[in-house]
């Protein structure tokens, strides 16, 4: 994937293969090792169309990017001080993700869903609060090297395969998702990201079921405004510099900032939802942590 | 202190001639919000809270994983100004040979030194022994960071040129690239080149085992601040130039004697304690 020698990544630490993945990348999702390989024992499991082997073979590229995926970990918990986790935490429990009684169990789609982070919630909330083992989580990103970590950690954590399923797909147009076949559409601080935002949102309406939902976490405006002022602060001195020492990256950390303050505002994102087909909900967003962070969400009407 | 410490001391720092030079600010107070334009390629202004930031956390970062080499050269960067890197300016400029080198700006990687042409130089040169010195310690010279922290163009490439030179004092003095070798390099290169980061490296002394340190402190800092002092700015060295000249000659004309080898003492202690071993277990059984 980069040209970079092995070693050299592992000193540096990371690479900004995951924030500045804009591009579409060709649908080369290669399974991690060679399908026919009869001489070893090891369990393998399938995660959608791959046969994937047990992490104990990870080959050295998935292994380089494993200690860059936990360098941005640790990155997301240095930035937002731990809270990311309870935004997440709350944007999946608000969602009720999982069968309703006397109900059928769902299917979500998690769309520039990395790592995983989402899915994994949603999959132990179903089961835990809703006691659904069925309700499925398709989990997509335009970054297969972000996937290839997330079909790992599922692995390591247990998950039924034909519960969690990951493909590589650009927001902009989820080729391989058919027509009204989605649930609950999320992306998590991924649609910053999008080249056209009309795009991504135009193809969540198309996937969702008529009353499906449509639910985005991102970072939006802070206010008042002298917080606002501390904000900034924080965010273009502090932040790329935590980038450079914790994970030996500031140009991406830089970006990152640069692309929260494009984002639009939490009214204008909901605007904008609307004018793809997605009813608000009430004003069409809640704000977190006094506007650091807002969860929109969105259905699509009965026809 | 004797004055054969205490003149070179002065010579090599001039503080009282370049103080008021070396303090004025590059640019007017900025915030982060309102950075001004990069001077260089890659440049970013920090203000001074972000650089003390930087210094700070890299220091106690590279200290805890020195594999972060990215963090030591950010270190060197953060703790160059003021001061520090202006001297090192000047100290090039006064010289013809850096002066050319600072007009030049010759790059040191793989790109621009042919590793195989310096493999076929005779044995004993400078290119000879520097290609040799990589091959052994199984380094290259594209691992060195770009140069960002630093606000002057000029002071920019003058760290930037020392960083690439490092691997040449190795090659010069024939220091591994174990902490016990860098240490002891990093003493002679801030006696010689003032570098505070070289100096706070010292720190890496903690790292070392008991027996190392004894070693270092007995042993090589003795040389590195004797020979540091007296020899001539090993940032002057054109060494593009200087492949084909024979090592011991060049180390003659800066003034440099060659430090005990260190992995040859390594090795045979390494061996005696084996044989002591052996003699050991053979009396016990």
């Amino acid at each position: 994937m980069s040209a970079r020698p092995v070693s050299r990544g592992l000193l540096s630490a990371a690479s900004s293969k995951h924030l500045r993945s804009i591009v579409p990348r060709v649908a080369a999702f290669h399974s991690i090792t060679p399908k026919n390989d009869q001489s070893n024992s090891e369990p393998v499991t399938h995660f959608g169309f791959q046969t994937v082997k047990a992490s104990l073979k990870a080959t050295k590229v998935a292994e380089v990017f494993s200690s860059v995926a936990s360098s941005y970990d640790t990155m997301n918990d240095v930035m937002s001080f731990g809270i990311h986790r309870l935004w997440k935490d709350h944007f999946v429990r608000s969602l009720n993700p999982g069968r309703r009684p006397g109900g059928q169990p769902m299917s979500i789609l998690d769309v520039a869903g990395g790592t995983g982070d989402i899915a994994f919630r949603m999959l132990d909330h179903s089961e835990k609060v809703n006691g659904d083992r069925e309700t499925t989580v398709l989990c997509t990103d335009i970054n297969a090297d972000m996937l290839r970590e997330g079909e790992k950690r599922a692995i390591q954590g247990g998950y039924d395969s034909n519960r969690i399923s990951f493909c590589v797909e650009n927001a902009e147009t989820l080729e391989s998702i058919p027509d009204n076949s989605i649930d609950l559409y999320t992306i998590s601080f991924g649609i910053r990201n999008v080249t056209s935002i009309p795009k991504a949102l135009k193809s969540a309406h198309r996937v969702l079921k008529p009353g499906g939902v449509f639910a985005c976490l991102e970072f939006s405006k802070v206010s008042p405004a002298p917080l606002d002022a501390i904000y900034q602060q924080y965010s273009f001195s502090i932040i790329p510099l935590m980038g450079q020492l914790v994970a030996g990256d500031r140009d991406s950390y830089q970006y990152l900032v640069e692309s929260i303050k494009r984002f639009p505002s939490q009214s204008e994102f909901a605007r904008m939802i609307k004018d793809a087909g997605l009813a608000n909900v009430g004003k069409g967003y809640e704000e977190l942590t006094f506007g650091v962070a807002s969860i929109w969400k969105g259905v699509k009407p009965l026809e | 202190m004797n004055s054969l410490v205490l003149r070179p001391v002065i010579r090599r720092t001039g503080l009282l001639r370049d103080l008021p030079k070396a303090f004025a600010p590059q640019f007017a107070p900025f915030t982060s919000l309102s950075r001004p334009p990069p001077n260089y390629e890659g440049h970013v202004p920090l203000t001074v809270p972000e650089r003390g930031l930087l210094a700070v956390g890299s220091a106690v970062i590279s200290l805890l994983n020195p594999r972060r080499g990215d963090l030591i050269a950010a270190l060197g960067e953060a703790t160059a100004t003021p001061y520090f890197i202006y001297r090192l300016r000047d100290a090039m400029l006064s010289s013809p040979t850096g002066r050319r080198i600072l007009k030049d700006r010759p790059r040191i990687n793989s790109t621009t030194m042919s590793m195989e042409k310096l493999r076929k130089l005779p044995d004993g040169t400078v290119g000879r022994e520097y290609v040799a010195w990589l091959d052994k310690e199984g380094v290259s010279p594209d691992t060195r960071s770009q140069v960002r922290y630093i606000d002057d163009p000029e002071c920019a490439y003058v760290m930037q040129r020392y960083r690439e030179c490092h691997d040449f004092y190795h090659a010069l003095t024939g220091l591994p690239i174990i902490v016990e070798g860098e240490v002891a390099l990093k003493a002679f290169e801030f006696a010689n080149t003032l570098i505070p980061m070289t100096g706070l490296s010292m720190f890496a002394l903690a790292r070392l085992r008991a027996e190392e340190r004894r070693r270092a402190l007995t042993m090589y800092f003795p040389w590195a601040i004797r020979n540091g002092l007296q020899a001539k700015e090993v940032i002057n060295i054109y060494w593009e130039e200087e492949l084909e000249t024979d090592v011991e000659e060049l180390r003659k004309r800066i003034g440099l004697e060659k430090p005990p080898d260190l992995r040859k003492i390594r090795a045979e202690l390494k061996a005696q304690k084996k044989a002591e071993k052996t003699v050991r277990e053979s009396v016990e059984h």
